[in-house]
């Protein structure tokens, strides 16, 4: 055991170790989407949805550990003006803040997916039919690394813009707890 | 033109495993993309300049080459059983110095030559007429082309993608900024490359002085689908030029029958309401290309597949078969919803 061979050794394990992450261009074959119950009156535009949204299958909450789908997540957050009422940086404003622990409407990427599509009381859109699944799953990854819920070599590191929040992965990782919603405006 | 030819053939080498799709694609933009055809004076004067290189540096090559076999010829030949001929070495040459001497002045005449042919290409690009010019503000998105064209009039002022009209004698001014990473406009038949980078405004211009169809591309690489990042300039008459602009200012036509109806509400109650903007409608979104008039198009995704029914539900269906990575989605429609939604823009004249 020569010391050089160790290090041939170490180096060739840490080889074993490197993968280069896959882009994902092609979005599963969309299955025909049940009708869900919208939680929202607001919609985009000024027609009902062709399709009227969909549940989460199949589930593509993997999503959260690939850099490249958390990137698209960031650039449509941004295209979709999420950001108009939630933040550029998800730290709030008209919308909830998405960048603390609270969670009004569940933590889980399933329950975010929901409440994109569904949409939620007291002015959050309901986006089925809007957003390509695809998307929204993207935008669900994103939206966890406001909260520093994803790993730090996948959330993104930097803004194409000029930004006051700290980067999503320099953020501490927020335990999530539920909050309750606001009750309505009388 | 040759290298139009061979375009196929670069494309299959690239994508073996869609050798098909690349022959539909490839072809499409049916311009001429031929540097050596000018077709304006800025496109000119950059000829001149190239074609005054070319016979230079042909004349040095070819005086090189003669020199080399002159002093081939001229040389003692030696025999494989003889010593080589050292006579030479120590010896006093006076010959050489005044060839070196000839060789230098003549490479820097030559020099100062082409630095002077280069300061006055750019004066004379520089000094270009811009007296009675259109300007059109463009900009890079991955992988389309953004074109506002500016009146002197707010109402004046129309949105259109990837085809560039311009009337014929006219100078068009060309303000160029991108949204998100650097590319380059180069239509080689009228004017030299120039980048479009984000934050900055760069401008360029061009006279088309013959109407026709000119090819122009991406000259930067941008990412995935840069080489399908391609797009037209059209030079018409200018009364067909003022008759096309005044068809641009005018909002969608409403659809005519049930068909484009219905193909009118799949546009609106679908995803593609998010990114597109169709003008007299509730669309209105700028991340993707306005389509208020897609169908007097001859080309979709940026000159990648010609404007056709067939392949517009293709690529509505999913765009990610023929520019992997583009930002447009895949879009599940029925049968009858897609051949409406694609009655709809293709009636958008």
């Amino acid at each position: 055991m020569t010391p050089r061979f160790v290090i041939a050794v170490l180096l060739a394990a840490a080889l074993a170790g490197c993968y280069r992450e896959k882009r994902e261009f092609q979005s599963p074959p969309q299955t025909s989407p049940p009708d869900v119950v919208k939680a929202s009156e607001l919609l985009p535009g000024d027609r009902p949805a062709l399709r009227p949204g969909s549940k989460p299958t199949p589930d593509r909450s993997h999503l959260d550990e690939n850099a490249y789908a958390v990137n698209q997540g960031k650039r449509l957050f941004r295209w979709y003006n999420c950001s108009g009422c939630h933040g550029g940086g998800g730290g709030g404003g008209m919308g909830a803040t998405l960048s603390d622990a609270g969670w009004r409407y569940g933590h889980e990427p399933a329950d975010i997916y929901a409440t994109i599509v569904e949409g939620r009381p007291n002015g959050m859109p309901a986006f089925g039919g809007r957003i390509a699944d695809e998307q929204v799953w993207q935008l669900v990854a994103y939206v966890r690394s406001l909260s520093g819920q994803l790993q730090k070599d996948v959330a993104p590191s930097r803004s194409d813009s000029l930004s006051g929040a700290p980067p999503e992965n320099e953020r501490d990782t927020k335990k999530p707890k539920p909050e309750a919603p606001p009750s309505a405006p009388s | 033109m040759r290298a139009r030819r061979l375009l196929p053939l670069a494309l299959a080498a690239t994508a073996p495993a869609t050798t098909a799709l690349a022959q539909q694609r490839s072809a499409v933009v049916p311009g001429a993309h031929d540097a050596l055809l000018a077709a304006g004076p800025q496109a000119a004067h950059i000829g001149a300049l190239w074609n005054l290189t070319v016979f230079i540096c042909t004349a040095v090559f070819c005086a090189v080459l003669i020199g080399l076999i002159v002093a081939l010829w001229r040389s003692g030949r030696g025999r494989e059983n003889l010593a080589p001929d050292l006579s030479s070495i120590g010896r006093h040459e006076r010959g050489p110095y005044l060839s070196v001497l000839w060789s230098v002045g003549v490479s820097i005449a030559l020099l100062l030559v082409l630095v002077a042919a280069s300061v006055v290409t750019d004066r004379a690009l520089a000094r270009a007429s811009l007296d009675n010019a259109i300007t059109i503000d463009v900009t890079g998105h991955q992988w389309w082309w953004e074109l506002k064209y500016r009146g002197d009039a707010p109402a004046d002022n129309f949105n259109a993608a990837n085809e560039l009209h311009v009337p014929v004698g006219r100078p068009v001014v060309v303000r160029l900024k991108s949204d998100d990473v650097i590319h380059s406009l180069w239509v080689p038949s009228l004017a030299g490359k120039k980048d479009l980078i984000p934050g900055r405004t760069a401008t360029m211009s061009f006279r088309a002085d013959r109407p026709g169809r000119y090819r122009g591309q991406c000259a930067e690489f941008c990412g995935f689908q840069h080489a399908f990042m391609a797009f037209e300039v059209i030079a018409e008459p200018p009364a067909q030029y003022d008759a096309w602009a005044a068809a641009q200012r005018r909002p969608a036509p409403e659809p005519a029958d049930a068909t484009t109806r219905r193909g009118r509400d799949v546009f609106l109650g679908s995803t593609c309401i998010m990114c597109h903007a169709v003008e007299g409608t509730v669309a209105a979104a700028r991340k993707g290309p306005d389509l208020s008039h897609v169908g007097g198009r001859s080309t979709i995704a940026a000159g990648t597949l010609p404007n056709r029914p067939a392949e517009l539900a293709r690529w509505i269906a999913n765009p990610q078969d023929f520019k992997p990575g583009a930002n447009m989605p895949a879009t599940a429609l029925s049968e009858d919803d897609m051949s409406a939604l694609v009655a709809y823009l293709g009636s958008l004249k």
